[in-house]
């Protein structure tokens, strides 16, 4: 046990925070991460995770709490979206793009400023590749309360959002307001966003949405199973990650560490090609993925 | 029809066969096309078409047979081949004007920039005569309607003044007086610039007042030679392995299986890239 | 701001502007939006990396965005995302800032790699610089056409003798180039908006091809020459500049567009005497 636990971690209250903030963020992240797969919606998970960046520098930069700030840009954002109704733009991918540029050099901006005028130091590292061992202690009743208010609603929801998910002219047909629950779901990645953006910073926080998540479906068919697998995966992974980097410190002669988000991110990755094995693999009965003939990229995407 | 008996064929298909995915594509598929012939590749959907266009292009690779466009089998460098295919729809955002893409067929396969004789700018015109596509010569490619998309890609494919011009369903999503259209102007383009014309459909009734030729294909299998010769009961019982009758009415043709047989019983299968 | 010290900053930043304008008509045109960010993320993990090992940052920038393209080339067309490409991207970031975090200079670099740095090409590697960039663009000035046609129409192009997907992976390698030389100056998260936001633009002024990647060309060197010049009196970051006046273009270029497509004069289509085609299912 002490060959994988280096001295001091258990009773190291950051580490206290980051086990609890982490397994809370992966948890919810996992869920909704699930959902955004099957629907369809990575593209707007991974543009909220730009906004959020957006969003956490800014917070800095005005006092707010960072994870204040992902958490309003996401919701922002999501908001925007959902009314622009960006998925189904034509050229979707050069006019987002172009927003989240802007958006992203206004971060630059913002955490250039706060260098510079608050004078603090390591704030793109923490924006932007988490600060999971350096969380204020008093963002922990934010997060459990968004998490619970987020996978609240998820169960509230499940039914509706399940079959407007798979087919949603039938789901309209049921009489199941799919505008709504789109919003509805859309938020929830906000909040899944934002969480996860704490965790592992922001331009990284796509990986503990999508990763378990899609990890989860090429094992299982069953969505409930889905669910659990995520879950369980994006806290291991977060967990083996909080381990990991603690030990890090003594790893090297430098005493520096390496930082929490890059355990995790590589965990996550690597429990994603593992998943390719062919013992993992869930049998599919559908016959071999079959290439479009070249679609001329004028194409609509 | 063309008296062109004596001539060498343009695209020979010698006993073509292709299978992949467990399966037989196509079985020893035979015919030939000449110069201003009009010919139409005749199937349902799933019989092999699209393998065989794409297998005459170079892009499937035979299991059998042989193809030799003018005389000389297929190799990737020799393209005497004008093609149009199905579906394409091109983004309004696309920064060029029908003439240039048009143009484009003269030399995209050169290096560098353009620099075009006023030889080659007349040819343009002339062809974008004949297509009836002046009028929109200068629009954007991708602003243009579907039709006539698909008459600046049959220029863009005839400019270079190819032996073979080969179009992939090119009737498929046209209302009827497109249809008629289209299929006047691929005649006219068959016998005025004497260019053996191919094209794939799933119904040949709007082929019937042009067509030279007909290769009626049906689960891999074809039969070729003129409609009277083709459309027949007997031809086409034996393509389709059950009796089939062969009706025909004011001028339209009818192929009925008999009850209790029906087309939905050839499977369909998967288009598979080979690459 | 002519100072012999910010010389090299207008010369580097001119080059890049042209590269990108040039390397980024064809990432719009061939919708490579995708590879456009993944690549850049690669160079950010070869550059943090180079920085650890004390070699020259070009070298790990080079290594790494050729090995981003390749993978990009074998693991999916054109650059199409799906979990394992995000996730790859992801990774290259998270590779990067270990790199970094073994460093002395932690913040600094993370900042100046990901959102650029007016001076971020030395004098010594000045040659190198111009070197890949000259490859750039001569290599896609000799495969112009074929570009073209592979781009707009890539089953005609086959039908022709030319090799899409060989192309594809010729231009993926252009694009690594591109951003080896580009990402030093304008950042790894904001190098794709000049790539994309000048090219985007210049479509909307004109309906031809050459003319449009000229434009393009044009509004980068703008745009490139307005961030330098606000980020020297401001001290604000180029990155910034250039993610707000690459938006700019791009929304003015849409505006016009909008614009002409409702007042322009338009060919009349309804007195060629055949009238619109209403398409059945297309």
């Amino acid at each position: 046990m002490n060959y994988l636990f280096e001295p001091g971690f258990f009773s190291s209250s950051p580490v206290h925070i980051a086990v609890v903030v982490g397994a809370v963020s992966a948890l919810v992240s996992g869920i909704v991460g699930v959902f955004t797969v099957m629907r369809g919606q990575s593209f707007a998970g991974h543009a909220l995770t730009d906004v959020a960046t957006t969003g956490g520098s800014g917070a800095f930069f005005f006092n707010f709490s960072p994870l204040v700030g992902f958490l309003g840009a996401g919701v922002l954002g999501a908001s925007a979206m959902d009314l622009v109704g960006v998925e189904r733009l034509r050229g979707r991918d050069i006019a987002t793009g172009i927003v989240l540029g802007f958006a992203t050099g206004l971060a630059a901006l913002f955490l250039y400023l706060d260098a510079t005028k608050n004078a603090t130091t390591g704030v793109s590292q923490q924006i932007l590749f988490g600060s999971i061992f350096t969380l204020d202690p008093t963002t922990i009743p934010l997060v459990v309360v968004m998490s619970v208010i987020t996978l609240g609603v998820l169960t509230l929801i499940y039914r509706p959002l399940l079959l407007s998910s798979i087919s949603p002219d039938l789901a309209a047909a049921r009489g199941i307001r799919v505008r709504v629950v789109g919003v509805l779901f859309m938020l929830t990645l906000a909040v899944a966003v934002g969480l996860s953006s704490i965790a592992i910073g922001s331009v990284l926080s796509t990986a503990l949405l999508i990763g378990p998540a899609a990890t989860a479906l090429r094992v299982t068919r069953n969505l409930r199973a889905a669910l659990v697998v995520a879950s369980v995966l994006g806290v291991v992974a977060t967990w083996l990650g909080i381990v990991l980097a603690y030990d890090s410190f003594y790893w090297f002669p430098s005493s520096q560490g390496l930082p929490v988000s890059f355990f995790i991110v590589a965990l996550i990755f690597l429990g994603y090609l593992l998943s390719g094995l062919p013992a993992l693999r869930r049998r599919t009965s559908s016959p071999v993925a079959a290439e479009p003939t070249r679609e001329p990229v004028g194409a609509a995407a | 029809m063309s008296d062109v008996a004596a001539v060498a064929p343009v695209l020979d298909v010698d006993h073509v066969s292709v299978s992949f995915g467990g399966r037989t594509i196509l079985d020893q598929v035979s015919f030939a096309v000449h110069r201003g012939e009009f010919t139409g590749l005749i199937g349902a959907n799933g019989t092999g078409k699209t393998t065989l266009l794409r297998s005459i292009l170079g892009l499937q690779r035979l299991d059998g047979g042989e193809i030799r466009v003018e005389g000389e089998s297929l190799s990737r460098h020799n393209h005497p081949l004008g093609y149009v295919p199905q579906k394409v729809l091109l983004d309004p955002d696309i920064p060029m004007r029908a003439r240039d893409f048009v143009a484009l067929g003269l030399d995209a396969d050169r290096f560098g920039f353009s620099r075009r004789t006023p030889a080659q700018r007349a040819r343009v015109e002339e062809i974008l005569r004949d297509v009836d596509a002046e009028r929109f010569a200068d629009s954007r490619v991708g602003s243009l309607s579907g039709g006539e998309q698909q008459r600046v890609l049959i220029a863009h494919a005839l400019v270079s003044e190819p032996a073979l011009l080969l179009l992939d369903e090119p009737l498929a999503n046209l209302d009827p007086k497109s249809v008629q259209e289209i299929v006047a102007l691929l005649h006219r383009v068959a016998s005025e610039h004497h260019v053996a014309v191919l094209l794939s459909a799933h119904e040949m009734n709007a082929l019937l007042p042009v067509m030279d030729r007909i290769v009626y294909i049906t689960n891999g299998r074809a039969a070729s030679g003129t409609t009277d010769e083709v459309v027949r009961s007997e031809v086409l019982s034996a393509l389709y392995g059950h009796h089939v009758d062969v009706l025909k009415l004011h001028g339209r043709v009818l192929v009925v299986a008999e009850p209790g047989q029906d087309d939905a019983e050839i499977p369909e299968h998967p288009t598979l890239t080979v690459n | 701001m002519f100072s012999s010290f910010m010389i090299n900053a207008w010369l580097i930043g001119s080059i890049v502007a042209i590269v990108a304008g040039v390397v980024g008509f064809f990432v719009v045109m061939r919708g490579s939006a995708f590879a456009a960010h993944a690549i850049p993320n690669g160079a950010f993990a070869g550059a943090a990396g180079a920085n650890l090992l004390g070699i020259n940052p070009l070298v790990g920038l080079g290594v790494f965005s050729l090995a981003a393209a390749l993978g990009i080339a074998k693991l999916s067309r054109r650059g199409r995302a799906d979990a394992v490409t995000a996730l790859a991207l992801v990774m290259m970031l998270a590779l990067g800032a270990a790199f970094l975090s073994q460093s002395t200079e932690y913040e600094p670099a993370i900042f100046s790699l990901l959102f650029g740095e007016i001076l971020g090409v030395s004098t010594g590697q000045l040659w190198p610089v111009i070197a890949l960039g000259v490859v750039c663009v001569v290599a896609v000035s000799v495969l112009y056409r074929p570009l073209l046609l592979t781009s707009i129409a890539p089953e005609v192009a086959a039908a022709k003798g030319l090799r899409p997907e060989r192309l594809d992976v010729i231009f993926l390698v252009i694009l690594a180039c591109a951003t080896t030389m580009t990402v030093p100056v304008v950042g790894a998260l904001l190098i794709f908006t000049l790539m994309i936001g000048p090219p985007a633009a210049a479509r909307c002024f004109s309906d031809r091809a050459l003319v449009a990647m000229s434009l393009s060309v044009i509004i980068a060197l703008l745009t490139i020459w307005g961030a330098l010049a606000c980020s020297y009196t401001t001290n604000w970051p180029v990155g910034f500049y250039v993610g707000s006046y690459s938006a700019a273009s791009f929304v003015i270029g849409r505006l016009f567009l909008a614009w002409r497509r409702t007042h322009g004069s338009r060919r009349s289509r309804a007195s060629a005497g055949a009238p619109e085609r209403v398409l059945i299912g297309a």
